[in-house]
């Protein structure tokens, strides 16, 4: 392992501070930031699994929690997430055989993962309260 | 010899074969999260205000364990991956970045034993 120690004083070159900021970088920011959200999201579910697999008091007591306001914020929040980061995922895909890197498609596809991500995350909701029960 | 450069050092031996795997495995895992993640929300609509009995039953059916299971194991590989991606990215001091580094792999190691233990122990019975 070679220690590098960095030298001090020297000009760095510039990073995230001297861009305008655009909707493509946004988008990456985004995908990102629910990725790291999502890491730690997981937590919701396998506590629930866990509440399911100790016993009625611990899921009653899981699912109330979940249905409290902050709850169901977080909910809401961790789903956006969950939907955002898939229709990230999709972008980069696509990326991947090397299609849709054009200046145009790129910022279609900025455009559609936000339009997207927010009206799945709606739709879901909606669903959610349509089906009553939370 | 100790003046020689790292290129120096490794040219002629040809290919790693190897540096790539990462990357496909967090493509790989990608698209299998896409059908899982439709998976997910559709049992979490299926689940809302179910009781303690149906929450159990669609849990332990055949059709869903194993694909929680995948849902699991899948999640949490991706997840590892890309925490490791955002920590060799940010984090600069050494101590630091290996104590990351070694808390990432643990933690979505120990979720996801939790979670598998979680599902089996619903399917088997107590």
């Amino acid at each position: 392992m070679t220690g590098t120690k960095p030298p001090t004083g020297r000009p760095l070159s510039p990073h995230l501070g001297i861009y305008r900021l655009t909707f493509t970088f946004l988008m990456s920011g985004f995908h990102r930031v629910t990725g790291a959200v999502l890491y730690f999201g997981m937590l919701i579910p396998i506590a629930w699994l866990l509440a399911v697999a100790t016993g009625p008091e611990w899921f009653d007591f899981v699912n109330s929690w979940l249905g409290t306001f902050l709850g169901r914020l977080v909910l809401f929040g961790y789903s956006w997430g969950l939907i955002h980061h898939m229709l990230g995922g999709f972008r980069h895909l696509i990326w991947d055989t090397g299609r849709g890197l054009d200046l145009v498609s790129i910022e279609i596809f900025a455009r559609a993962t936000i339009v997207g991500s927010v009206s799945l995350t709606v739709a879901v909701w909606l669903a959610v309260y349509a089906l009553g029960g939370f | 010899m100790k003046f020689r450069t790292p290129l120096g050092k490794v040219r002629g031996l040809g290919a790693a074969h190897t540096g790539t795997d990462v990357f496909w495995i967090q493509r790989l895992t990608s698209i299998a999260s896409i059908p899982l993640t439709f998976f997910l929300v559709g049992s979490s609509l299926y689940l809302i205000g179910a009781d303690y009995e149906v929450a159990r039953a669609y849990i332990s059916s055949v059709f869903v364990a194993p694909a929680l299971v995948l849902v699991v194991i899948i999640f949490l590989w991706h997840m590892c991956i890309g925490m490791e991606e955002i920590i060799v990215d940010y984090v600069h001091s050494p101590t630091v970045k290996f104590a990351s580094l070694i808390f990432n792999i643990m933690f979505t190691v120990f979720l996801g034993l939790t979670g598998v233990y979680a599902i089996l122990k619903i399917s088997f019975g107590t």
